[in-house]
């Protein structure tokens, strides 16, 4: 893949084309800040009115503005905000009265395990899942992979999660229902606590990863030079790892980049099932009870997060594959 | 018709089955309310989260209604806004991405960068921050749904587009001195039916799981309408006895997205 014919060529095409992905990265994210601070500006009601409360007098309620900021022009808190942001300074929260960073400080190690934890059961398993397919092509076992995808595609959340909760909660009591996660517990009790959304959320993700892996193999096991190794005498096994599946990197890289990315910001409803202190469910806090500064952090982290994924998976695609340099 | 019962006729199986599936949901969705066997929101039972019995099929919820009624009229509401909002939205983005394609340049840069942006806000997120903004009632409900994916059917379409731009009889057209919307609606449009088809049931799929997962948020279709997501959620507490009211809403929305993605596949063409 990697071949060393063309060493410094390579360092000249590789890194403009890099810095290219970035710089269009940086602008998108730019636009997503604008986006999601047109948004919030969009809620209804006045963090200091709900601050306050119903009894306060309007002059209360002018001063508390003030004092927030809210009385403003609304590209003059953009910029203030924004200019924050870049100091990693994310503004004190209205509700909890707290820098914003402080509490996602608490949470994000939260959903970062989650997510972590979810990757490393559903990333083996979409591959085994998709890799099995694609040898197995027009079998019953492909056509069962299948069928099993597609549903699990099409599944909804809640009803994965009641159905792991009432099989392993209920009936076998095997699991608690609800995640508990604290700094005492052992590792062991933290994923006990957290296998049910872990399970919950794979079945959720794992999908999509498995069938982009099957279209990625599927399609290059009909190359010439798959059938060139198979018959130098080369086994299905070495075949398949050592020449299809770094050829289809890129795809499968994608693919996996855009599954995980849900993971962040997609995991709102097995929180709120589970009662998982993570991201997602302190932003809909934030959205109920009116936490502009608070939204706005979350989401720009859900957004950069989606971004950053979206950029390694450019990137090893460059990697990987050299023709991608060439244009 | 005999055209379409030679094409049932020599349909494989799966397909027939996948076929019967949705036909079965939206008959469900058009005749509900005339087959529920008791009135959506009455309490005929004396006991709540009552098992399977001859009188509620599918027992009673947490208030003493009829499971049964309730997703009757519930399915309604799921299936139509999924619907409304899918076709709003692979009517909008596919609009866009032929302006997009045959204006080209500038013009097309900007919008595809626009849809960038949109597309990198999760849409469970984006529709969050939008109910929040806008309210839930049942149109915005469905304006919301559309817009969210609206980039996702954008990107695609394009993509088709631009494929289908770059070809003969497309610039014989322009050469023939067409316009810009002969050429969309006469050229380009008719060749991508296909493949937008099977995206507006995908689109329909992320709706609906959109849609009831915002209603078990507590921030999608609000009482007193309850669409197969709200119904779960107030029937959360009655997760511990294993309830049918709270399975039923949840299994009949995963029947009904995973039927439609099965007659998705069922439909695609062969070697694809």
């Amino acid at each position: 893949m990697v071949g060393g014919m063309s060493g410094s060529h390579r360092q000249q095409t590789l890194w403009p084309l890099l810095a290219r992905r970035i710089a269009s990265a940086l602008v998108t994210l730019l636009m997503v800040s604008m986006l999601i601070f047109a948004l919030a500006g969009l809620l209804p009601g006045d963090a200091a009115q709900e601050a306050l409360g119903q009894s306060a007098t309007p002059e209360q309620v002018a001063a508390l503005r003030h004092e927030m900021g809210l009385d403003q022009p609304a590209p003059l808190r953009y910029a203030q905000w924004l200019a924050g942001m870049l100091r990693a300074d994310a503004g004190q929260s209205l509700v909890a009265g707290m820098p914003v960073a402080d509490i996602i400080a608490e949470r994000l190690p939260n959903t970062l395990m989650l997510a972590g934890m979810t990757a490393a059961l559903a990333v083996p398993l979409a591959l085994a899942m998709g890799i099995t397919a694609a040898i197995r092509r027009g079998t019953w076992l492909d056509r069962a992979i299948n069928l099993a995808s597609l549903s699990m595609v099409a599944m909804p959340e809640f009803l994965v999660a009641t159905l792991g909760v009432l099989l392993f909660c209920v009936k076998l009591m095997w699991l608690p229902s609800l995640a508990m996660v604290s700094a005492e517990a052992t590792w062991g009790e933290t994923l006990r606590s957290c296998a049910l959304p872990i399970l919950s959320l794979t079945v959720v993700v794992v999908a999509q990863m498995a069938r982009m892996t099957r279209a990625a193999i599927a399609d290059q096991l009909d190359r010439p030079y798959v059938e060139m190794a198979r018959l130098k005498g080369a086994s299905l096994a070495r075949v398949v790892l050592g020449h299809v599946l770094p050829n289809c990197l890129g795809p499968i890289v994608n693919a996996m980049a855009l599954s995980l990315s849900y993971l962040m910001g997609g995991a709102i409803i097995v929180e709120t099932i589970f009662n998982f202190p993570g991201l997602a469910s302190l932003m809909v806090n934030a959205v109920t009870s009116r936490d502009m500064p608070l939204l706005q952090a979350c989401a720009m982290i859900f957004c950069s997060a989606y971004l950053l994924l979206m950029l390694a998976a450019d990137m090893v695609a460059l990697i990987a594959n050299p023709r991608l340099r060439a244009q | 018709m005999k055209q379409f019962a030679s094409l049932w006729a020599k349909a494989p199986p799966a397909n027939r089955i996948a076929f019967a599936f949705v036909g079965f949901w939206l008959l469900l969705a058009l005749a509900g309310p005339w087959l529920a066997p008791h009135p959506v929101g009455a309490f005929v039972d004396q006991d709540v989260f009552s098992g399977l019995s001859s009188r509620f099929w599918l027992g009673s919820d947490y208030l003493g209604r009829d499971v049964l009624s309730r997703l009757l009229y519930g399915t309604r509401y799921t299936v139509v806004l999924g619907l409304g909002a899918a076709l709003l939205a692979s009517l909008c983005g596919t609009s866009i991405a032929l302006a997009a394609t045959l204006w080209g340049g500038r013009v097309d840069e900007v919008i595809a960068r626009l849809m960038d942006t949109l597309i990198s806000v999760p849409s469970k997120i984006l529709a969050l921050v939008l109910v929040a903004a806008c309210g839930s009632s049942l149109p915005l409900l469905l304006l919301i749904c559309a817009l969210t994916y609206v980039p996702g059917n954008f990107r695609i379409a394009r993509a088709l587009a631009m494929n289908l731009a770059a070809l003969d009889f497309v610039a014989a057209a322009r050469a023939r001195g067409e316009g810009k919307l002969a050429i969309a609606w006469h050229e380009i449009l008719p060749n991508m039916v296909h493949p937008l088809l099977a995206d507006l049931g995908l689109r329909f799929v992320f709706v609906v799981l959109l849609l009831s997962g915002l209603s078990f948020l507590g921030l999608g279709v609000q009482p007193p309408y309850a669409d197969l997501g709200s119904l779960v959620r107030e029937n959360i507490s009655g997760l511990t006895e294993g309830a049918p009211a709270i399975l039923a809403p949840a299994l009949a929305i995963a029947l009904l997205t995973v039927g439609t993605n099965l007659l998705i596949d069922a439909m695609k063409p062969e070697g694809q």
